[in-house]
């Protein structure tokens, strides 16, 4: 009986995981789908699943008409240098807030995570006359800085609770050893939080990549990423699902297939600490 | 050298005193130990001699220099954890140069001392493995190997054998006193359980609520408690007390007699009694046994005692092996 009803629960969990799984996907199946249909295809009023003609032209009108490689090629640089940044800012912040604590640090965390909440229209004017003062409009150094700043809160929440997990008497050790605070991050504490670091890493560069709101407004031809190469194909000439589509597709699978081999160590990464 | 001294050191947190003014000289080569139950400072104290806390007021004097503000590092002392605190990301050889690689030693002498030390402690097949493919005893080496290599002027150890099983800790209790025999370092050595402390040291520093009540050999301690506090913690079993019958006597409030100082007799004696549960221990026998109108007694007895739940006895002891205490429970009967 017991086997009975834990296999039909089973079974419904399996199911309606599918269901979410693929409500989620669906979006992204439809714009691929569509970025190989004709325009007239992608916009008819009874749109067919797989039945159409099949046609890359999408793709070479849109790899001609735009520097493609340009914005992967920003993004690239955009993403991994702000995450790299960022690491190198957040692992000592978290390291003083795991190993180190003050009465205030339970404090200035939630604040930290706090200006997460709060919506960068609000602050749009300010940086932007940073950026323009700074001369940094529409350019990579800019868009690094910023998409750093941005992420900063999560990337010291998740290594704050990977180092949370390390036990005190290791870095205690260390120091005994002979260490210094150098030595004990980069010898004992660095080589043992690798993987969340690595989960870290990941997750801001994924983050990054798909951040679209400031990279749009701060960019323009010469830094734009990929997010840009998308916005320019809703133009106001009208609109063009199926380049549109095939834009999207080029910006978003190289992420999908980076998400796809690593989901082993992001999925670790982002349930630490609430499974133990 | 290894002269450890502390002059007025107190800690608190926040408003909670730690450790109330302790003064205390721990000598070159000593094997001192830190003995009392959980949360009396033991661990604390030595946390700040190694370092890794902070001094609120007082001095700590390494080898007659001061080292109240020094960090670990330049302590010149080792220290082994409760929990072995290996590096799990590197091999057993390197977490044993771990420190030596600190104090940029040159390659050549590193692998001689790890060969050494490897030999001391039994671990040469193990140099390769990882702390994770290790059992609690190997580990317990390796911590103490990676303490040995640096030749420190003290080694401290943190309750280092309370994770260990039973028989285990027998043998690491003797290879780590054959340890202090052969390298004649000062150590000092934390622990809650009495039988360690009696065991190893060559002083006892018996400590509660931030305090040390007395400070020893084992023997002293032993035969001459300063206070009931030390009398019952000392010995295993523990000493029995019951309260004197005139209190006005001669400021006598409490007696103590240690389970093994006391007769048995079917006939006669200073307390009856009724005997109730017995262990066997195969060489000698626990009684524990209800006594008329005072409390009960544990007695050691031999090991064929036949005495069984119920029986009617009597006891009694040498008055020279009853401790007296006054209404503090401060001994009042040594000179």
């Amino acid at each position: 009986m017991a086997v009975n009803s834990s296999n039909k629960s089973k079974i419904i969990y399996t199911f309606l995981a599918w269901t979410i799984g693929g409500l989620i996907f669906f979006p992204i199946l439809w714009t691929l789908l569509t970025s190989f249909k004709t325009e007239a295809e992608a916009i008819s009023a009874s749109p067919s699943l797989f039945m159409f003609d099949w046609t890359l032209e999408n793709y070479k009108e849109v790899l001609s008409r735009s520097p493609y490689f340009t914005h992967f090629w920003n993004s690239i640089v955009i993403s991994i240098g702000s995450s790299l940044v960022g690491l190198l800012i957040a692992i000592p912040a978290a390291w003083s807030m795991a190993f180190v604590p003050t009465k205030r640090t339970k404090n200035l965390l939630m604040w930290m995570l706090s200006t997460k909440m709060l919506p960068p229209v609000g602050v749009l004017i300010p940086i932007y006359l940073l950026f323009r003062d700074f001369d940094l409009l529409d350019t990579k150094t800019g868009l690094v800085i910023v998409m750093t700043l941005i992420n900063l809160p999560i990337m010291v929440w998740m290594l704050y609770t990977y180092f949370k997990e390390i036990p005190n008497e290791v870095l205690e050790a260390s120091r005994m050893d002979g260490a210094t605070i150098g030595d004990e991050i980069f010898y004992v504490l660095l080589p043992i939080a690798l993987p969340g670091i690595a989960s870290t890493l990941l997750l801001n560069v994924i983050l990054s990549w798909n951040e679209a709101f400031w990279t749009l407004i701060l960019s323009a031809a010469n830094a734009a990423p990929l997010t840009a190469f998308i916005a320019s194909y809703s133009s106001p000439e009208g609109l063009f699902y199926a380049k549109l589509s095939a834009a999207s597709a080029m910006a978003v699978v190289p992420i999908l297939i980076l998400g796809w081999f690593s989901q082993k160590q992001l999925v670790r990464g982002l349930s630490f600490g609430a499974v133990k | 050298m290894g002269n450890i001294t502390l002059k007025q050191v107190t800690k608190s947190f926040g408003d909670v005193n730690v450790i109330k003014p302790i003064d205390l000289e721990i000598r070159d080569g000593e094997f001192i130990v830190f003995v009392g139950p959980s949360g009396c400072g033991k661990s604390t104290l030595l946390r700040m001699i190694a370092g890794l806390e902070d001094t609120t007021s007082g001095n700590i004097e390494i080898n007659g220099q001061d080292a109240t503000d020094m960090p670990p590092a330049k302590r010149g002392l080792a220290m082994v954890f409760q929990s072995y605190a290996l590096y799990p990301h590197m091999s057993v050889r390197n977490n044993i140069a771990f420190p030596l690689k600190r104090a940029k030693m040159d390659k050549a002498e590193i692998d001689k001392k790890i060969a050494n030390a490897a030999k001391i402690l039994n671990l040469d097949s193990y140099l390769d493995r990882k702390p994770g493919q290790l059992s609690g005893g190997q580990r317990q080496r390796v911590a103490i190997g990676r303490a040995i290599v640096r030749q420190p002027s003290a080694f401290l150890f943190d309750e280092p054998l309370s994770n260990l099983d039973a028989s285990l800790r027998v043998n690491m209790r003797l290879e780590i006193s054959e340890l202090h025999k052969s390298l004649a370092t000062t150590m000092i050595y934390v622990t809650h359980d009495q039988v360690e402390a009696m065991t190893m040291a060559d002083r006892i520093a018996v400590f509660n609520g931030g305090i040390i009540e007395q400070v020893g050999t084992p023997l002293e301690l032993y035969n001459k408690p300063n206070n009931k506090f030390v009398a019952g913690f000392i010995g295993s079993p523990k000493m029995n007390f019951i309260d004197a019958k005139s209190p006005d006597n001669d400021k006598v409030a409490s007696i103590g007699v240690r389970p093994e100082h006391l007769q048995i007799s079917t006939e006669k004696g200073m307390w009856s009694g009724t005997v109730g549960v017995t262990e066997h221990l195969g060489s000698e026998t626990f009684l524990h046994v209800q006594l008329d109108g005072a409390g009960t007694f544990t007695v050691r007895a031999d090991g064929e005692c036949t005495l069984a739940y119920g029986d009617k006895i009597y006891l009694s002891a040498d008055p020279s092996k009853i401790h007296h205490f006054d209404k503090d429970g401060v001994s009042i009967n040594k000179v």
